[in-house]
């Protein structure tokens, strides 16, 4: 490839990723800090309330999304030694595994909703105002993290789609790593609000 | 073309580093189940951690990345932290 008719710069292009990265976990990490504070002025009601979450559900769930973060980050690999094939299976197998975490948070949501715990509930106000908080910050977290889900999947969709088309190469990927750059993120996000609100009671 | 990234990290690497993630995790849910108190809390984010580092190290390829990038995401964590640190300085001292 020559370098007149296209202009590669891999490393900016990733700076720019990790630059939009460095927002996201501001942007989570407040919640966190608004978590913690909440968390030690309503230290028994956040308690009782986390232990009613399913711990069986959300592991099932972090071991899904460690493994499709394994799977993109090996479709790398296989792009690097001209494998493309391998590299569409992963990158399948990633799609599949977030719409699988996906389906999981809608059995798990449903069931609380079926309880009428939601944000604006009678039923969840008159519990008070700790559970009050801590199913906020739960919808609230576990939503906007469900949201990059789906954001990291139309993503994937698209690097896949690349990747078909033989746009994305052994000598151009920076977008699949991009992608799954994005993909790792929402993983690291999901590995410190699976403790937090499932298994620290 | 210039790659200064050369660096392939081999399947084996990616799955040996799956099931460390996985085992930890397992260790976690298993450590929290049973009551150690304020330990509890204390393992769970300690075990969160190193499953980050693992995930940032090589999921998202900072290892064999540009120093730069390694400084630039450490500069950010301890921002997180000076601010979640001086917001509970505050509150565990009224």
């Amino acid at each position: 490839m020559s370098a007149i008719e296209t202009h590669q710069d891999d490393l900016t292009s990733k700076f720019g990723m990790w630059l939009f990265l460095y927002t996201e976990m501001l942007l989570f990490g407040g919640l966190f800090i608004v978590y913690s504070v909440y968390r030690y002025r309503n230290a028994a009601a956040f308690h009782l309330a986390s232990e009613e979450l399913s711990v069986a559900v959300g592991t099932v769930n972090t071991i899904i999304l460690l493994i499709s973060s394994t799977t993109i980050a090996m479709s790398i690999t296989a792009i690097r030694k001209h494998n493309k094939k391998l590299a569409l299976i992963l990158l399948c197998s990633t799609i599949l595994l977030g719409l699988a975490f996906l389906v999981n948070k809608y059995f798990e949501w449903g069931e609380h909703l079926r309880e009428h715990i939601y944000p604006g509930s009678n039923i969840l106000a008159l519990r008070g105002h700790g559970d009050v908080l801590f199913y906020g910050l739960y919808y609230f977290m576990t939503g906007l993290h469900a949201l990059h889900i789906i954001v990291g999947l139309v993503f994937i969709v698209i690097v896949t789609v690349s990747v078909a088309k033989a746009k994305i190469n052994a000598d151009n990927f920076v977008l699949l790593e991009n992608g799954g750059l994005y993909w790792h993120l929402v993983d690291l996000i999901w590995i410190f609000l699976f403790p937090l609100f499932y298994l620290i009671t | 073309m210039e790659n200064e990234n050369n660096h392939i990290i081999p399947y084996k690497t990616f799955l040996l580093i799956l099931s460390g993630l996985i085992v930890l995790t397992l260790i976690s849910v298993t450590l929290t189940q049973i009551s150690l108190g304020a330990l509890t809390v204390a393992i769970a984010l300690l075990i969160a951690v190193i499953k980050s580092t693992y995930v940032l190290r090589y999921f998202m390829h900072l290892k064999f990345e540009n120093r730069f990038f390694t400084f630039a995401t450490v500069g950010v964590i301890i921002l997180l932290a000076a601010v979640l640190i001086i917001t509970l300085l505050d509150y565990l001292t009224r």
